[in-house]
Parts: C-alpha cells; structure tokens; sequence
C-alpha cells in the first residue's frame, strides 16, 4: 500500500502524475479538436438551411462579421435567395444565440435557437419551433409589422409565463433586421 | 463486503451503497441536470466513465503514491478524466454538452468519485475497483434517471421526450423547487423499501 | 449600478444554493447548527474570493495566452486545493483565534463545488446585466463577461447568498429538531423538503434582475 512520504518521493510522483496527465490531457485535446469544430459548424449549417430557402451554396464559408452578428448569404443557382443572420441577445438566464433568415425584401423566412439558456418548463419552451412567438414572426417584416409582444403593443404573442425570453427573443429578431438593413443597402448598387 | 465476487460488489454499489439515496453524496449534480429522464441519464452515464477509469487508474498507482500527497494526486488523475469525458460529449454529443453545462467539469468535486477512491479504489485491486465503480455508478445513474423521470413526468407531462399529455404540467417540479422535493421523498421511499425505516 | 445589480441577482434571484444547486453537500452537512454554518459561510466566502481572483488571473493571463485552455478544470482544482492549504497554514501562523473558529471548514471547501462552480463561471459564462466596454482590435464592443474587479465582487456576493441560505435554513433545522417527524423522514428527506420548500420562497425573487 501507500508508500512512507519523503520530500523527494512526493515532488517525484506529484510530478510525474502531473506531467503523464497533462500529455494524456494534451492527446485527446488534438484528437477532439476538429470533432468538436465541426460539431460546432454543424449545427450553425443546421441553423441556417433552417431559416432560407432551399440554396446551392456553401453559406458558412462567406461570413460577414458585424459587430457581435454574423451574416451568412444564401444563393440558389447564383441568384440571391436570402440571408441568414446569427444575433446574440441577452434571455432569463442568459445570452440567446439565434440564427433569423431573412428573403430579400426582408420577411422573415425562419428562425432557429442556437443556444439559450432559459429554465427548463419555461423560457426554454422557445426552442420549439411552433411556439407562438417563433410562429407568429414567420413571413413577417419588421420593416412594417411591430414585432414586439402584445403587452409591449406589438403584433406578437409571448410565451406563458415567459415574457423575458420572449422579449429577448424579438429583440434578437429586431436586431438581426437592422443588420439586414445595412447589408441590403450595402449591397444595393452591385445588383 | 456482504458477498465477495464481482458481481456482489456491483449490486452492493447499486443498493447497499447507493451513492444518492443511502450515502447521500453528490447531490449537486442530482438535483442539477435531473429536469428531464434523458439528462438525468446523461450526466449518470458520464460520471460512471469518469468513476470506472479513475477508480482503475487510481487502483493501479496507488501504490507508488507517497501517503501525504495522494489526495493531490487523486484530484489530478481524476479531473484528467474528467475533462477527457467533457471533450468527448463536447465532441460527439454537443446537445448534452449543453444542457449539462457546468456539471461537467463539476464531476471533480462530485464526493461520490474521491470518495470511492479513498474508500475503496486504493487499497483493491484494479478488477475489483473497476467493478466498484460500475456499481456505484449504475447506483448514481438509476437515482438520476429515476429523479429525472419523476420531474419530467409530474412537471412536463412526458418520460423520456415522449409527451403524453396536452399543455404543461405542474411546471414547479421542473424547476428548482421540485428538485428538492422529488429527491426528499424518493429517498423515504427507498429507506421503505430496502427496509431501512 | 452594477455592482447592486450583481449583489441581488448573486444572492437571491439566482442563489447558489436554491437556484443553481452548488455546494448542496455541505448544505445538508454542516447545517445543523446556526454556528457551524456561520462559520462554514465565512470560510468559504474568504475561499471564494481568493480562488476567484487567482484562477481570473491564471485563465486570462496564462492559459488563454498559451492556447491551454482545454486545462482549466485540472489547473482551477488544483490552485483552490493549494490556496485552501495555504490559507490553512498562514491562518494557523498569523491569527489562531481565526483558525479556531474557520479551521475545521478550510478542507471541506476543495470538495465544495460552490469555489470551482464559481471560478468556472465567471471566465467563461456571459451575464445579460454586465455591459463592459472593451476594445478588440481597436474598435469598442459591448461585453458581457466580467472583469477582475466584478468577479470578485460575484464571488463575494455569492459567497453572501450561500451564507444567507445555510444560516437561514440552519435555523429552520434547529427548529425542527424539537418537532416529532416519521421515522422514514428522518434527518436527510426532511431537510430536503424543507429546501425545497425554501427554494420556492426564494423562486418569488426571479424577475427582479
């Protein structure tokens, strides 16, 4: 069993139990680090066939960056067919990543919950794709409906018991529309 | 050890030694991520992983670790494993990585594992300790199950993702509150059964 | 502003006890008495914020620059386990007195997954209420990560809503040491109940932040 500890003994065993495990720590490290990027990239992927229309490109290796959003375009035979706009907003429990397509007029084709962190019951309840707030914004346009809650005097329902989220939800929605004001308007002229 | 074989000491961990409702340790992860069956199981089956390899790990080097510093060197071991676990969920089931969150790294304060260590994995040979960890991590992963299917059953009206009624259920079961309650009486039923009360 | 903001949201709407289910071990352990829980909470608030401090600086100054992020949990335990030892030993030194009243607690705190919880979650969790300005790549953004000074003040504010919990529910369980309780319900399923009963007290909280 246990040996008897001296000062060498310890720092010698500490040591090499140190060392052995940060290698083994170190392997698995590189062996996962592409698993868990693509992991990563598969599910934005999902997000956006999610939000468009059905495109031909490969939207996730054209990314604009503005500021905390992340835009992706989608085309179908060269033709613009919508653009897939990542927010972050801030939820109940936390930030509220989400990915909102937009067509080019700016209607609202879809929208997809990345990651939340809403309670479970409650808030969390947006990641369903037929609640009412993720209902009700589809084929809207922010630029003319009122995309906020009833209680806010908006056009849209929000969760039972889970205002916040919901309000944090059409914000994002918000949010990504004036990112795809300025892309459009950006990208006006060239077409 | 009532019976001394294999088996014996993986039945002992599921009911003898029933980390959750007889020793009552890591209730943190208990209460946590038991809001549904699915994560309940999850975070059972990973602590088990890291359970059976530490505990075997620990059982093979024991012996060359001076006394003084073998609780370093127990934690060290210990949350290697566990951050092995963290990459692989992160890697291959993100989706649980997610909703278990911080739990995760947590598995290396959990008292079930350092305490099967010290209590059991030290001093036993390395089948033995990795057939304790089993138990005792089947033990941890039926109680979270249970707990998580009870929650999920009572607060969202499903078991399993599988929805059996219409519209929400008692909604406090899902949330912190429940959490307590659900373990409370599960543990007085299972005092009742194993005859323990 | 902020620094209310945290203090409310730290101790009641997300406490860490109640809400987040940190730290439930030594909750139902060392919390039969009024004292040992004052004490347990001074420790661990002493502890906490400590490891906070150290493990900010270890995760932004030394394991981001060095692309050794994936050794967060193994260098966050073991630096809380050396800081409980260290405290231990300086207390002993310096001021007896204290180590009489906090000794008992320092080693139960490593296994208490409140301090690694904790230092965890301020590096790498965004909170909706913090705003900071920072500069990347000279252009200013908003952040929602902490800096040093309010993971600290998180830390202590935590450790001050694990403090409130213990001591409050302590009372409770001194309380109803005096109250016949079946047989099966004895010690631990009792004090559970009773917690869960107090996590909904303090649910009416959520919202306010």
């Amino acid at each position: 069993m246990a040996r008897q500890s001296t000062f060498g003994n310890m720092v010698v065993s500490l040591s090499v139990i140190c060392l052995v495990c940060a290698a083994v720590l170190g392997v698995v490290y590189c062996i996962t680090e592409k698993p868990i990027a693509d992991a990563e990239l598969a599910k934005v992927n999902n997000a956006i066939a999610a939000v468009v229309p059905a495109f031909d490109n490969n939207p996730s290796d054209d990314v604009q960056v503005l500021g905390d959003s992340k835009v992706y375009t989608a085309t179908n035979g060269g033709s613009l067919v919508g653009y897939a706009i990542q927010v972050k907003s801030s939820g109940f429990g936390g930030p509220l990543q989400m990915m909102v397509g937009f067509t080019p007029d700016g209607t609202i084709y879809n929208t997809s919950i990345i990651s939340h962190s809403e309670t479970p019951g409650l808030g969390a309840k947006i990641t369903d794709d037929n609640i009412q707030p993720r209902a009700q914004v589809k084929g809207k346009n922010p630029g003319v409906n009122n995309i906020s809650v009833s209680k806010d005097g908006g056009e849209i329902d929000a969760i039972t018991a889970s205002t916040i989220t919901s309000r944090a939800f059409l914000k994002g929605v918000n949010m990504a529309y004036d990112v795809f004001k300025q892309i459009s308007e950006n990208n006006e002229p060239e077409q | 050890m009532s019976r001394n074989s294999k088996l014996g000491l993986i039945i002992d961990g599921i009911i003898k030694n029933n980390p959750t409702f007889v020793l009552v340790l890591g209730m943190c992860p208990t209460l946590g991520t038991t809001t549904s069956a699915i994560n309940g199981l999850g975070m059972g089956v990973a602590t088990m992983c890291v359970l059976i390899l530490s505990n075997m790990a620990i059982s093979a080097v024991a012996r060359f670790i001076p006394d003084k510093v073998r609780i370093p060197c127990y934690i060290v071991i210990i949350a290697t494993f566990v951050t092995v676990v963290q990459f692989l969920l992160q890697a291959y089931v993100p989706s649980l990585y997610e909703t278990l969150g911080l739990f995760i790294p947590l598995i290396v304060v959990n008292c079930i594992v350092l305490g099967r260590a010290e209590a059991f994995a030290n001093k036993n040979s390395v089948i033995d300790s990795a057939c304790d960890g089993l138990g005792v991590g089947l033990g941890f992963t039926i109680a979270l199950t249970l707990i998580g299917l009870v929650r999920e059953v009572l607060g969202s009206g499903s078991a399993f993702g599988f929805k059996f009624i219409q519209g929400d259920g008692m909604l406090a079961f899902v949330l912190a509150p429940g959490a307590f309650l659900v373990l409370g009486y599960l543990m007085v039923l299972f005092r009742k059964i194993t005859k323990k009360a | 502003m902020e620094y209310i903001i945290i203090l409310i949201s730290a101790v009641f709407v997300n406490n860490v006890v109640l809400a987040q289910f940190l730290g439930i071990c030594p909750f139902l352990g060392v919390s039969k008495k009024v004292s040992t829980a004052v004490g347990m909470s001074a420790a661990v608030m002493f502890v906490m914020a400590l490891a906070t401090l150290v493990t900010y600086l270890l995760q932004n100054y030394v394991l981001v620059p060095l692309g050794l992020e994936f050794m967060q949990t193994i260098s966050f335990i073991l630096v809380i386990a050396g800081l409980v030892q260290m405290v231990e030993i300086i207390l002993k030194k310096i001021s007896p007195s204290l180590y009489q009243a906090l000794g008992i607690f320092l080693p139960l705190i490593t296994t208490n997954c409140v301090v690694l919880g904790v230092a965890i979650q301020v590096v790498s969790n965004e909170f909706g209420f913090i705003n900071n300005e920072v500069i990347v790549d000279g252009v200013a953004q908003v952040s929602h990560m902490m800096n040093l000074g309010q993971s600290v003040v998180f830390a202590v504010c935590t450790a001050i809503g694990y403090g409130v919990a213990l001591i409050l529910f302590s009372g409770i369980r001194e309380q109803m040491e005096l109250n016949g309780v079946p047989k099966a319900f004895e010690g631990v399923p009792i004090a559970l109940i009773a917690a869960g009963i107090m996590a909904m007290a303090f649910m009416g909280f959520s919202g306010i932040v």
